[in-house]
């Protein structure tokens, strides 16, 4: 299978879109080889201006690029973009409903070597909190590409986590990407497994290994965190009865959260929430961190298992 | 104010070599980690331990220790290069930085490793911490004295200016913050990403004493700490006058180098040129 990081997608994507629209502005902060936002800035050097160090500034410059009718694609690393900037993105760019789409790298624990410090476990809980704001999570480059063309027609502020490392891809390019859908990529009807972003992948491996057991899943991948897709959420609760929500992130706000909201309050089922316990992340190799934390194939096996007690309880 | 005597200098000069051979030994052991912002740091913070400070390794949390926050945490190779020199721990550690377990992780934990003082990494934050524990010194009375190092690139943080700021107006006379000025970020020169430029008139306008050196230059750095004593009712800022990897001649003031470890033949290179 071929891989791609969402974040190479993003910066391949940019620039296709900057050749089309020329109201696109690209922003960064000191990380525009790492964010990838660096062939815009070589491409269209009058439409890319670096904040330097300076995450907070660059929101509100954002902001004000917006408010003037740019559209602007700002970037950092997660951990700066949501969490420095926190206040600049709910005060100048949401509260304000201004068009700016906030493109966040190194998301989650995949970050690696650099450690705790710089892995964002809670960006999707504090971003999905904030009133206007869309957040979406791709699996794949492929969706990441689709996600940037929709967010540029989109109207208002988001936020799109990407990753650092390169992830199978899953789509194939003519895929329907929506705002607000999640996409169905296995009809099952023992459990639904509802995922974002790296753990899509891994879902669907899952998925293969217990239908070899005779489970059988439906997986879905939940790339619109906000607006949440209720109907499949509600859907699957009605024809599953348990559910299992993966995502590289914490167990707290996350998507499990917003699932478990919609579920609790329209059709109440089983849920269990695969993702960080609440901890700070640490110094490793991405996939020794996977493993370390649980966000495995196996771990999904596993907990299914454990789930499907839990639902003829 | 201490003599700065030939043999002195000799030995916190043998002590960067010694640091630098560490820097590049464990992150080619890694395989990735921050060298040039390391290597640029390196005289400094050799001075800083092996000549300025009064910490014991035996009892890293003795309350009336002087104190060193690395604000550009990023360079975190240097400082667990000085503290193990220093004997907060064994060398050999030094061989784990960055991988899952270690408590030398990729950015300083002063949960994690003995001496370290502030858990930094976030640009920005850390002279903020010093200007804090400098507070507590006041309030305590007590006559430790406390460090900081920035990044030329790090104080483009808003964060950095606030801090320096609140440093002046209350007047700690206790608190010395050192500029890495290698002239290099991650994106560029400092002057073509956000020039913070000029750095000295801008710390003298926040209220601080500014002193400007060379930064590989032991004795320039001794004075300096000396002359930072000598100021009272506030804070002293030192811009220091560096080469990013500095050492390695294939490494200095190269862009490149700022977030990439060396590959085996590289660490070959850079130990024959640090003998
Ligand atoms: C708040 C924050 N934003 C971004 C980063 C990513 N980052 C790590 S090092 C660096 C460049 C630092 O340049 P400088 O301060 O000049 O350090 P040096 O040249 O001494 O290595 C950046 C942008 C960070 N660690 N913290
Ligand atoms: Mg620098």
């Amino acid at each position: 299978m071929d891989k791609q990081a969402t974040r190479d997608a993003y910066g391949k994507a940019l620039v296709e879109l900057g050749s089309l629209y020329d109201d696109i502005v690209v922003l960064d902060a000191d990380l525009s080889k790492s964010t990838k936002t660096f062939d815009f800035a070589k491409k269209f050097p009058d439409r890319f201006f670096n904040a330097g160090i300076a995450e907070q500034n660059m929101m509100g410059m954002a902001a004000g690029l917006a408010a003037a009718g740019k559209v602007v694609f700002a970037s950092s690393f997660a951990i700066f973009a949501a969490g420095r900037a926190f206040e600049q993105v709910r005060n100048s760019l949401a509260y304000a409903n201004l068009n700016v789409k906030i493109c966040a790298t190194h998301s989650g624990i995949t970050v690696g070597e650099d450690g705790g410090s710089h892995q964002s476990v809670e960006d999707i809980a504090i971003m999905r909190s904030i009133p206007n704001l869309t957040v979406i999570v791709p699996s794949d480059g492929v969706s990441t590409r689709q996600a940037l063309f929709k967010l540029y027609q989109h109207q208002g502020p988001a936020y799109l986590r990407l990753g650092r490392p390169a992830l199978p891809l899953i789509y194939k390019d003519d895929m329907d990407f929506q705002i607000g859908h999640g996409i169905q990529l296995r009809q099952g009807h023992d459990a639904a497994i509802i995922a974002c972003g790296a753990m899509v992948a891994l879902a669907l491996q899952a998925a293969e290994i217990l239908a070899a057991e005779g489970i059988q899943l439906s997986v879905v991948d939940m790339h619109s965190i906000k607006p949440l897709d209720k109907d499949i959420t509600v859907s699957l609760a009605m024809q599953t009865g348990a559910m299992l929500t993966a995502e590289e992130h914490s167990i707290i706000g996350g998507l499990g959260s917003a699932v478990c909201e919609v579920v609790s309050e329209n059709y109440p089922v089983p849920v269990m929430r695969m993702g960080i316990n609440d901890v700070f992340g640490q110094s490793g190799t991405p996939d020794e961190l996977m493993q370390h934390y649980g966000l495995t194939v196996d771990k999904i096996v596993q907990n299914i298992h454990l789930l499907l007690k839990k639902k003829t309880k | 104010m201490k003599e700065i005597t030939e043999e002195a200098v000799a030995i916190t000069i043998e002590k960067a070599r010694q640091m630098r051979r560490n820097i590049i030994k464990m992150l080619g052991q890694a395989g990735s980690g921050h060298t040039g912002g390391s290597l640029s740091a390196s005289d400094i913070v050799a001075c800083l331990y092996f000549w300025e400070m009064n910490v014991d390794p035996a009892n890293p949390h003795w309350p009336d220790r002087d104190r060193f926050v690395l604000s550009k945490g990023h360079a975190a190779p240097v400082l667990y290069a000085v503290l193990a020199e220093k004997g907060f721990f064994p060398i050999d550690n030094l061989n784990s930085l960055r991988t899952l377990g270690s408590p030398l992780q990729g950015h300083p934990d002063m949960r994690k490793v003995p001496g370290v003082e502030a858990s930094t990494g976030s640009l920005g934050q850390g002279i903020s911490w010093a200007v804090g524990m400098a507070l507590a010194g006041k309030m305590d009375k007590k006559s430790y004295r406390v460090y900081t190092m920035l990044g030329d690139g790090e104080i483009e943080e808003g964060m950095v200016w606030e801090a320096a700021m609140a440093a002046a107006h209350y007047k700690l006379d206790n608190l010395m913050a050192f500029v890495d000025h290698n002239g290099l970020q991650i994106d560029g020169r400092v002057q073509e990403v956000m020039s913070p430029l000029p750095i000295p008139d801008k710390f003298r306008a926040f209220g601080w004493e500014v002193l400007e050196i060379d930064g590989h230059d032991h004795k320039q750095i001794m004075a300096a700490l000396n002359s930072a004593r000598t100021v009272s009712g506030r804070p002293t800022a030192v811009i220091a006058h560096t080469i990013k990897g500095k050492g390695c001649s294939f490494m200095e003031d190269r862009v490149e180098w700022h977030g990439v470890a060396p590959k085996p033949d590289e660490v070959k290179k850079a130990l024959a040129e640090l003998l």
